[in-house]
């Protein structure tokens, strides 16, 4: 369980990497956490880029930018750049964290009982 | 759909979020080598831990620019993490996080936007933990200690909390992180005390109004 699996994304010549992404070190607008949830809203076209295709196929149900990462086995920094490109190409919509708690500003009580509740149902 | 044989592999083990989550928070379980992070995340997840990796320069930043996985200074750091289906919209996502200082770049960059944090203790090796507490107080992120209890407890929570410095609001606990309730406990103590954080940070606002 502790034992990393092997992921292709792993120990991988960074020039495969640099080609998953053609290379482009655009950093997308939208910036995503590591839980943005990413839901598919088209379809993988065919002859689309293997990797948008899978990422697709993957998101058909929400799922979180992190989850995406480890299933595709590529680092999180890649994936959020592919992601960029589906969401500007508009093929996929982003559920983005509502609140970032801060040093001046923790979570509301309401949303801190969903949680708590949520919890004490496991 | 045009099926791909490495996918199904990928897919067919997957438990997929409801299609109405919209809204998924974080907490990250910190702690020295082996302490027990990835068991206790094991422990309360709906999924089995997965692994993925982040790279990022030394000042912090996770890279936009794929020319600095290429360049020497850039580290890779390998976390894991599991998720528990809160309600139809909420999601909680659990981060083990590396507690060596080296990697203290990732944990600000896992921090943000966090709930809260699980300092899982092991107190063979106490002075691991330092760090992290440290780390969490300057970061302003709330947390609780949670120790881990590999062999029967040889010191009292009262050594424990004297050795560590924790000033007597934060909740410590102790846990056996193969546990399922026990790692649950753990958790709902730290929302406790996010709420009591909560409710107090309240009041004063009220009272300055
Ligand atoms: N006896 C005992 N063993 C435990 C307990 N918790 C974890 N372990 C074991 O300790 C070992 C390390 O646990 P991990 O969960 O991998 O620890 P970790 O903090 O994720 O380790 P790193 O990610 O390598 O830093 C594993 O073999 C666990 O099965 C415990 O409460 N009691
Ligand atoms: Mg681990």
């Amino acid at each position: 369980m502790n034992a990393p699996r092997n992921l292709p994304g792993r120990d991988e010549d960074p020039d495969r990497l640099y080609t998953v992404t053609k290379g482009r070190s655009r950093p997308p607008e939208h910036a995503f956490d590591l839980v943005t949830l990413i839901v598919t809203e088209r379809e993988a076209a065919p002859g689309m880029q293997s990797e948008h295709a899978r990422i697709l196929r993957l998101c058909a149900t929400p799922t979180a930018v992190v989850e995406v990462a480890a299933e595709l086995g590529l680092p999180v920094s890649v994936v959020k750049i592919l992601l960029g490109d589906l969401l500007e190409a508009g093929t996929i919509t982003a559920r983005h964290p509502r609140f970032a708690p801060n040093k001046a500003r923790l979570p509301d009580l309401d949303m801190l009982k969903q949680v708590l509740h949520g919890l004490q149902q496991l | 759909m045009v099926s791909n044989s490495s996918d199904t592999v990928v897919l067919a083990h997957r438990v997929p979020l409801r299609s109405t989550a919209e809204n998924a928070l974080k907490i990250v379980v910190v702690g020295g080598f082996g302490v027990g992070k990835t068991t206790l995340v094991g422990a309360v997840s709906e999924i089995r831990p997965l692994n993925t990796e982040e790279t990022m320069t030394r000042a912090g930043e996770g890279i936009d620019d794929l020319s600095a996985v290429r360049d020497k200074r850039s580290t890779t750091v390998a976390f894991d993490f599991g998720r528990i289906t809160l309600n139809d919209q909420h999601v909680l996502y659990l981060f083990g996080a590396p507690g060596q200082e080296r990697f203290w770049f990732l944990w600000d960059r896992l921090f943000s936007g966090a709930l809260g944090a699980v300092v899982l203790v092991d107190t063979r090796r106490l002075e691991e933990s330092w760090y992290a507490i440290d780390r969490l107080e300057q970061h302003g992120t709330p947390f609780v200690v949670a120790r881990n209890n590999f062999d029967g407890p040889a010191h009292t929570l009262a050594e424990v909390r004297a050795a560590l410095d924790l000033p007597d609001h934060v909740p410590l606990v102790d846990c056996d992180a193969r546990d399922r309730e026990s790692s649950k406990q753990v958790l709902i103590e730290l929302l406790r005390h996010l709420h009591r954080l909560a409710e107090a940070q309240r009041a004063v606002v009220e009272e300055t109004l």
